[in-house]
């Protein structure tokens, strides 16, 4: 009964993502610095995997090769059985920085992805309702350096919103907020992720912020990044930051990171 | 006003005080300014001029209604709004304006310490306006048809020319060694094959200011497309846009405080190839009223101009910033004109 009544409210409207061996590396003044090493992951419909490693191991770039942005060197990268060649709006990123176009008000700037797409004109509530879900309607016709920068990130998640995007990738977005902003927008990502069902990809450093967010923890190596260990978090939302399973998984991560003499 | 409201606490005779010295702070400088524009008007009317001058008794009629003006208007501002404030804000610069006509009228038209044909009083100038006032029109009209026209050609091709360079590989290799060997040389090194080649002096100097305009545009606008942040484009990209709203919709809003620069260094550099375009090959037009007017030793005609000249450019550099002020609202603390 439980199962039928969470089908019906979540539509499973994310899409399947498989990440399949796939190596990477930059050219850094001639000489090959490789990033990513073998990485292999399939993450579910509606899956709410947090990418939790060492800071420049390389998780990001694996947020670039799954937006499309760049092409892996080796190995390939599926939508739904559909090879991600390019950047499209089904996946949208929402970056460390909001990156707001600043000679674009609000609501222009959640605007942007419909009309580069060319289908504002006939759907301009579609705008409207994603401001209204992240709680800035009163600020449509602001400029984003009126905005604070939980404001600023807010929009952010609304431009990504406004597409119905599949899948959510989301680089560090709570990064840079101050930590009451950040324990305010998890909660609100969860329930944004709970009410649309897109799949999400979160990259973080921060343990506890992938615990208590993700169905799935996955921790990569130093760089070049290798998947170190696939961790399920098995606990409903919202979940309680003290809970001793969550601490218990916790340490095991810091572990994983070379963190327990200290933890 | 404050005074008022901090008087009010306060006991005895302080308030009676504090509301005088808190009138002559507001008001003070509007009624000296008015005192130095009844300055102006008596030194107009005291003493007899030493040439043969129609305006200076008018003048002097002016300078007092100028003052009453002055009065009038500050220590009523509080009836008058806006209008009101903003003379209170400039009673400064009115009273130095009074000042310095009074001196100039003194010096020239009363006692000649300055020496005559070479410093012309106000009245002179003044007499150029109502007298010759078709010519200089006419000179007017000439100028700024010159100048908006080759301005507007050098603008909109130094845009064009810009973005393609900041945006395509290709053009940018072809055209950049063209703009760095040939932008630095200043426009007028380029007048006598102008207009020799051109058909008309008028042509030519309208090429000559498109030239002088669109160097500065193209190498701002091309350095504004350059410097956009990559991290827009990424964005932009997963949101579905296409490589043309990449430049209309991404890298020319994001470049345009650059290309306002470049319009306003345009501007300078086009006012001074338009004088001296004028000045050399076309009959017409502020640049050539001077050098007539130099021709006949007319030094008050030259004045005229020279002040007409300067409200012009002035004025154009206020519009552009007016403009810029109206596309880039994002922007907080620009500049200022």
């Amino acid at each position: 009964m439980v199962a039928t009544a969470e089908i019906i409210a979540y539509p499973a409207a994310g899409a399947a993502l498989d990440i399949e061996q796939v190596s990477h590396a930059f050219d850094i003044d001639g000489t090959e610095l490789p990033v990513l090493s073998d990485v292999s992951i399939a993450v579910e419909p509606g899956e709410f995997v947090a990418l939790l490693g060492p800071s420049g191991c390389g998780k990001s770039t694996l947020l670039r090769l799954v937006a499309g942005l760049e092409k892996p060197r080796a190995g390939s990268l599926r939508e739904d059985e559909s090879r991600i060649t390019h950047p499209h709006p089904s996946r949208v990123v929402v970056f460390q920085d909001p990156t707001l176009f600043p000679w674009r008000t609000v609501w222009d700037n959640v605007a942007l992805g419909l009309e580069a797409q060319g289908i504002l004109k006939s759907q301009r509530s579609r705008v409207d309702a994603a401001l209204e879900l992240v709680g800035l309607s009163a600020f449509r016709n602001a400029y984003p350096h009126q905005l604070s920068g939980g404001m600023a990130q807010r929009v952010a998640l609304a431009r990504a919103l406004v597409n119905d995007p599949k899948i959510l990738i989301l680089d560090e977005p709570l990064g840079k907020l101050d930590s009451l902003t950040r324990i305010t927008m998890q909660a609100e990502l969860v329930s944004l992720w709970q009410r649309k069902g897109f799949t999400t990809l979160l990259v973080t450093h921060d343990a506890e912020e992938a615990l208590v967010l993700a169905n799935r923890v996955i921790v990569f190596s130093e760089r070049p990044a290798r998947v170190k260990a696939d961790i399920r978090v098995d606990r409903p939302h919202p979940r309680h930051r003290g809970d001793p399973y969550l601490a218990d998984l916790r340490r095991q991560i810091l572990g994983l990171l070379g963190l327990d003499a200290t933890w | 006003m404050s005074t008022y409201s901090l008087s009010d606490g306060l006991p005895s005779a302080a308030p009676r005080e504090l509301a005088l010295a808190g009138w002559l702070k507001e008001s003070g400088s509007g009624v000296v300014a008015s005192l130095a524009w009844i300055a102006f008007g008596l030194s107009c009317l005291l003493w007899d001029d030493v040439g043969d001058w129609s305006r200076t008794h008018s003048l002097g009629i002016a300078a007092f209604i100028i003052a009453a003006f002055a009065l009038f208007g500050t220590v009523g501002a509080d009836y008058l709004g806006s209008a009101g404030r903003a003379l209170r804000k400039r009673a400064p610069w009115l009273l130095a304006l009074g000042l310095i006509l009074t001196l100039w009228e003194v010096a020239t038209a009363k006692f000649a310490w300055l020496p005559l044909p070479f410093f012309p009083p106000p009245q002179a100038i003044i007499e150029i306006y109502t007298d010759d006032l078709p010519k200089l029109l006419d000179s007017v009209f000439a100028s700024v048809r010159l100048q908006l026209g080759g301005y507007v050609i050098g603008a909109a091709v130094g845009f064009v020319t810009g973005v393609s360079i900041g945006w395509s590989r290709v053009v940018g290799y072809w055209v950049h060694p063209v703009l760095r060997f040939i932008g630095p040389l200043p426009a007028t090194a380029w007048l006598p094959i102008a207009f020799f080649t051109f058909p008309s002096s008028w042509s030519a100097s309208t090429f000559l200011i498109a030239l002088a305009t669109g160097f500065p545009v193209t190498v701002l606008t091309w350095s504004g497309v350059a410097s956009v942040s990559n991290a827009y484009y990424d964005v932009a990209r997963t949101l579905g846009a296409k490589p043309s709203f990449l430049v209309l919709k991404v890298a020319i809003p994001a470049a345009l405080p650059h290309v306002f620069v470049g319009l306003f260094m345009g501007l300078g550099a086009s006012f001074a190839v338009l004088v001296v375009a004028e000045m050399i090959g076309v009959k017409a037009g502020l640049g050539w009223y001077l050098q007539w007017a130099q021709g006949w030793a007319a030094y008050a005609n030259m004045y005229a101009a020279l002040i007409v000249m300067s409200l012009l450019c002035s004025g154009a550099i206020t519009l552009l910033f007016a403009i810029r002020d109206r596309l880039l609202v994002w922007q907080k603390g620009t500049v200022k004109w």
